[in-house]
């Protein structure tokens, strides 16, 4: 692979370009212009991703299609881009997600299409972006610029709510990412004048300035993974988004907040992040179980599929903070596959939404005899939510309770036990809405899904069972890294 | 033959794909046709490859690597040998008879190509499970066996009770399946891997290691790890206090109850014990949980049986007792006895479930047997087939269940890990409750004045050839599967495969006195079982057949027990209170309480609040005019002064 070409610059800044180009078709005149652009965007943004896996080597844990020029030269602020074995997979799965959300909005949106799709490019690749910087600053200005476009998603296309909802997601990210970058301030004081962060891995921080920015960090990351018991502008933001929007939000935002620990956290402040280990699992450990209980009563589609993420986003800091190849491999298996399940569920009430308006469970009933296409499946997606094997729900689901169980029982017992409400909570809220007898004349007269959701499911299901019975091709990208990253993090830097 | 391997789950897997994606489009003929060819072609690669294992030719290898992950590579693969061989046959030949019983039981059903597709995949995940050569595998056949048997219990998805009873079976199974999942864990934790062959050969290494889950209280390991994987076996194979879904999956079509929740599925975990049997030969805590467990779901489970109406109850309860049964052989290390009274039942008690089915659609789906009696004349093959089936469930010497049946008690009472005593006792006592409800559905249904309405009566024919001749087939091994108990148990089939320990080998002691299947039913005429069986089906002769008024005295008389046995000991009752009741309080009380009110109320819109507050606070001091500021500054001046001077 050459690396003098700027693949990386390219996958960020395509889909921007485009995404402009979708602004300037203006009103809603030239809608289907709009539309049309934007999907040949997302497609050809999902294609120049291509070589960035085809080309990459899973032998080295060094950054690999490194750019770096330097942007601001008096503060030592560099354009610096380069992947390795966390980000390469993640930024994949955020190209593989934005034609599928073009999609997904190509009939819905009727109102201000140019910028509803406009919106989910810019932001495609602005989180291209903060999965590639290698440089603090243009990490915090691509982390921040993410906010924007989701921000606007949520206001403009939301539902009744959605001003409340928006802030409220807003304001949460914000306040965290605030001291995210007063710990990158100083980190530029103390490695003397550097915004690298590969230069921050290297760096001697005694342990209570450690701490110091672990909380720092932790409280951006937590905010945006969502961690309990930061994760209520979750289920709100989900709830008034519309379906695009839920998609993004879930599949990619909340794992920029699963890459940050991986990227800055462990590696540039171990000792806290072992000092704090116990601390760490404990929160984990709650979003799992209570979350489960509480997504178990909820009568609100959407939100019953928010609080399981958040549950699901669990594993991903449990497995994170066990400091073993089974946690973290686990931990980031779990957010791809979360990415496509959650996803996939949230177009699957999508569907229904379009149809009756209504995300109540109560409205349902009977969906099957009227949707049996639709319904087969949403019973894989419900499946393999649950965690079922087979599904890409499992792996990482199964690879973090084995990393658990080196560590603690007990640990690995409250893991486990997602086994029964993941599966309690999904599986009684398929029942309400998709068994039984038509339940309304509403119910009766659905119509099936269309042929473009059939493609869009059909694309997620193939992908949830491929890393299912074959996760091996996903892992082995990552052992390098993480490798890398376990005995970087297990080695004290006091 | 490494590819005839392959073919075995992959055959059938294939035909579910087919009738499952394309059912529609070709139809239902070729929908069953399909199906029914690639399954029968898994039966006849089955029976080769068990004619090939019986030459001595066993088989371990990998298919593919699934993951790998730190030093740990996860192996698709295959264990053959004679018990995976065995299995393998049982299975197949169960589920391509239920497949062809289908065309008859679902014709005209709406549903007619999923349920075809439903078993196929169901034949392949089975297959999947006992073929596999490593945990892992195991527990994706173990949970996809799971997911089939959701979908088929609720295949009539309208029904309130039918989609009740699915979830109920998978949330309970899911239960099992959370401690089998940490019994995995723990054994991936101390042997670092799950592949069976390693894992069995460094076991005998960990005996003594000890863990502390709860500081001050050692376990051994072992004993945790056993007792982990067999709450597992608790789920899948329906024992106490896990039984719950058992019976509630009789919702589900007939042909699914047969195959699904009798022959094969639910004795998954009798399988998987008998599988593990290095690893809980080295626990005797574990085995005499295990005796326990299985004579209490012997026992019990067979007492609800004789107050059942419902003929598909019956026969499940039934079910639960023929369980409990193995899972006693299991923890008196009659491991190849349990496999033995596995297969045996796979057969009678498909031919239980088949013909009750065949019963079912002569009353047009009327299951109650108190609405029945006299169908001997109208369905003489159903009646003759079940009534071998009864026997044989009954254990009358010369019949199938007669023979492992017979192993297992005598297998207890040789056995003396603590605990014993007990699961002698129930597996004794159950010999008469068993003939006794056996023989009351007999008599209920076949014999005395028929008792439906005149309009059923009217169409009372015996059912068609796809339905009868399965039932004949399966007779077949009903009666003759139990003579081949000489080399099976007794002799060195399972030898390489079932490791028991010298001083736990009751199996050995009996086989030492084993001089031929003669010589077991002579010797059978002067023991208990014999005469409790006779016994049993003498009483269900004459409280059902002979003199009908008595049982409803006895159930006037004894009410109270009566009731606790309707009500099966009140246990649904107590769950749903306890767990679906308890779970939904706590969680509407930490979304209500932790969510809404404290996090959202007190810190997030309360934050927001107090800025609000500040603000509006802060705003009327910006009040714009010269001489507040001016005011504001001379006091300021005045405070520094002063705070200076001093």
């Amino acid at each position: 692979m050459s690396f003098e070409f700027p693949l990386l610059s390219l996958i960020i800044w395509l889909p921007i370009v485009f995404g402009v180009a979708v602004f300037a078709t203006g009103d809603d005149h030239n809608a289907q212009i709009a539309r049309w652009i934007a999907l040949a965007g997302s497609i050809l943004g999902l294609l120049i991703a291509i070589p960035l896996y085809t080309g990459f080597d899973s032998a080295t844990s060094a950054m690999q299609f490194v750019e770096n020029y330097v942007w601001f030269e008096r503060f030592n602020v560099n354009y610096h881009v380069g992947v390795d074995g966390i980000s390469m997979p993640l930024i994949l799965l955020n190209c593989f997600i934005t034609p599928l959300v073009v999609v997904a909005g190509w009939e819905v949106i009727k109102q201000r299409v140019s910028q509803y799709m406009g919106a989910f490019l810019v932001m495609s690749g602005i989180v291209n972006g903060v999965f590639s910087s290698l440089d603090a600053m243009l990490f915090y200005v691509f982390w921040e610029a993410s906010l924007i476009p989701m921000f606007l998603i949520i206001g403009i296309w939301g539902g009744p709510n959605r001003v409340y909802a928006a802030i409220k997601f807003f304001l949460y990210t914000l306040l965290g990412s605030l001291l995210m970058l007063i710990a990158f301030i100083y980190l530029y004081q103390t490695s003397g004048g550097s915004f690298s962060i590969q230069d921050y891995h290297q760096l001697e921080i005694p342990l209570t300035p450690q701490i110091l920015i672990f909380i720092a960090f932790l409280l951006a990351f937590a905010v945006k993974v969502p961690m309990w018991p930061v994760h209520t502008w979750l289920p709100d933001a989900h709830v008034e988004a519309p379906t695009g929007g839920s998609v993004v939000l879930a599949a990619i935002l909340l794992k920029l907040g699963g890459y940050g620990f991986l990227r800055f956290s462990l590696p540039i402040v171990p000792d806290a992040s072992n000092y704090l280990a116990g601390m760490m699992i404990a929160l984990s450990l709650i979003a799992v179980v209570y979350i489960g209980l509480i997504a178990l009563m909820q009568a609100d589609m959407k939100k019953l599929i928010a609080y399981s993420s958040v549950a699901h986003m669990g594993f991903v800091t449990l497995g994170f903070f066990l400091f073993n190849a089974y946690g973290v491999e686990g931990a980031m298996v779990q957010m791809i596959s979360h990415g496509f399940i959650s996803g996939a569920m949230f177009l699957c009430v999508g569907v229904l939404y379009d149809r009756l308006h209504s995300r109540q469970i109560a409205d349902y009933g009977g969906v099957v005899n009227k949707m049996p296409v639709f319904a087969a499946f949403f019973m894989l997606f419900a499946m393999a939510n649950a965690g079922l094997p087979g599904t890409s729900g499992f792996v990482g689901e199964f690879m973090v309770i084995m990393g658990s169980m080196k560590i603690n029982f007990w640990y690995a017992f409250l893991a486990a036990t997602t086994l029964i409400f993941g599966a309690a909570y999904t599986l009684w809220m398929y029942k309400r809405v998709i068994f039984g007898a038509v339940a309304s004349p509403a119910v009766e007269g659905l119509e099936d899904i269309s042929k473009r959701e059939f493609a869009l499911l059909a694309i997620l299901a193939i992908s949830v069972l491929w890393i299912g019975v074959y996760p091996y091709p996903l892992t082995e990208v990552m052992h390098a890294t993480i490798d890398h990253l376990l005995i970087h993090v297990n080695s004290s830097k006091l | 033959m490494q590819k005839l391997y392959l073919l075995v789950p992959l055959a059938p897997l294939v035909g579910a794909l087919i009738a499952g994606l394309f059912g529609r489009f070709i139809g239902p003929l070729w929908s069953h046709r399909t199906t029914i060819s690639l399954v029968f072609v898994s039966l006849l690669a089955s029976i080769v490859i068990f004619l090939d294992v019986l030459e001595g030719n066993n088989y371990n290898g990998s298919v593919y690597t699934w993951l790998v992950t730190g030093d740990t590579r996860f192996e698709i693969g295959f264990l053959i040998d004679q018990l995976s061989a065995t299995m393998m046959v049982v299975v197949s030949l169960v589920s391509l008879m239920v497949h062809i019983y289908t065309i008859g039981y679902m014709h005209g059903d709406p549903g007619y190509q999923r349920f075809f597709s439903y078993i196929s995949l169901f034949t392949f995940s089975m297959m999947m499970l006992v073929m596999s050569n490593n945990f892992l595998q195991l527990f994706f056949g173990w949970e996809a066996v799971g997911l089939v048997s959701y979908l088929l219990i609720g295949f009539w998805y309208t029904r309130p009770t039918a989609i009740y009873a699915n979830m109920k079976a998978f949330l309970v199974n899911r239960v099992g399946d959370f401690g089998f999942l940490l019994g995995i864990a723990m054994v991936l934790m101390h042997f670092g891997t799950l592949d069976y062959v390693s894992v069995f050969a460094q076991a005998p290494g960990i005996v003594d290691e000890k863990v502390e889950l709860i500081p001050g209280m050692p376990w051994l390991v072992i004993t945790l790890i056993c007792i982990l994987l067999f709450i597992g076996a608790m789920g899948k194979s329906a024992q106490f206090p896990l039984h719950v879904w058992l019976p509630d999956s009789m919702e589900g079509p007939t042909p699914i109850s047969a195959l699904i929740h009798a022959a094969t599925m639910v004795t998954a975990g009798i399988f998987m014990v008998a599988r593990m049997s290095p690893l809980f030969e080295l626990s005797d805590t574990a085995l005499s949980v295990i005796l326990i467990i299985g004579g209490i779901t012997t026992l019990f489970m067979a007492l609800v049986a004789v107050v059942q109406n419902d003929i598909k109850r019956v026969v499940a309860y039934s079910t639960l007792s023929q369980l409990g049964y193995m899972t006693v052989a299991l923890g008196a290390s009659a491991y190849s006895a349990a496999i033995f009274h596995l297969m045996t039942h796979a057969f009678f008690k498909a031919v239980l479930f088949l013909g009750a089915g065949s019963v079912i659609i002569a009353m047009h789906h009327e299951q109650n047997m108190q609405k029945m009696g006299g169908l001997k004349n109208y369905m003489p093959i159903t009646y003759w087939t079940m009534f071998i089936a009864a026997l044989a469930s009954a254990g009358v010497p010369g019949f199938s269940g007669f023979f492992s049946k017979d192993a297992i008690i005598e297998a207890v009472h040789f056995a003396n890990i603590p605990g014993v005593g007990f699961a002698y006792f129930c597996v004794l006592t159950t010999v008469f409750v068993t003939a006794l409800y056996t023989f009351r559905l007999v008599f209920m249904t076949f014999h005395g004045q028929p008792r439906m309405d005149a309009h059923t009566k009217e169409h009372l024919h015996e059912s068609p050839w796809v339905v009868t001749m399965p039932l004949v087939i399966l007779a077949i091994p009903t009666i003759a599967a139990g003579w081949f108990i000489g080399p099976i148990v007794f002799g060195d089939y399972f030898n390489n495969v079932i490791h028991v320990l010298p001083q736990h080998d009751a199996i050995e002691k009996l086989g030492a006195e084993f001089t031929g299947i003669g010589g077991m039913m002579v010797h059978a005429l002067s023991t208990a079982p014999f005469w409790l069986s006779i016994a049993g089906i003498f009483t269900a002769w004459y409280l059902y057949s002979a003199r009908t008024d008595i049982p409803g005295k006895i159930k006037s008389r004894f009410g109270f027990l009566y009731n606790l046995l309707d009500r099966k000991y009140y246990i649904d009752e107590f769950y749903s209170w306890l767990f679906a009741g308890g779970t939904r309080a706590l969680g509407t009380a930490l979304w209500k309480h932790g969510d809404i009110k404290v996090i959202d109320g007190f810190f997030v819109n309360g934050t927001a609040r107090v800025v609000a507050l500040t603000a509006a606070l802060v705003r009327r001091y910006q009040t714009g005019y010269i001489y507040h500021y001016a005011f504001t500054m001379i006091v300021g001046i005045f405070v520094i002064l002063t705070l200076w001077l001093y």
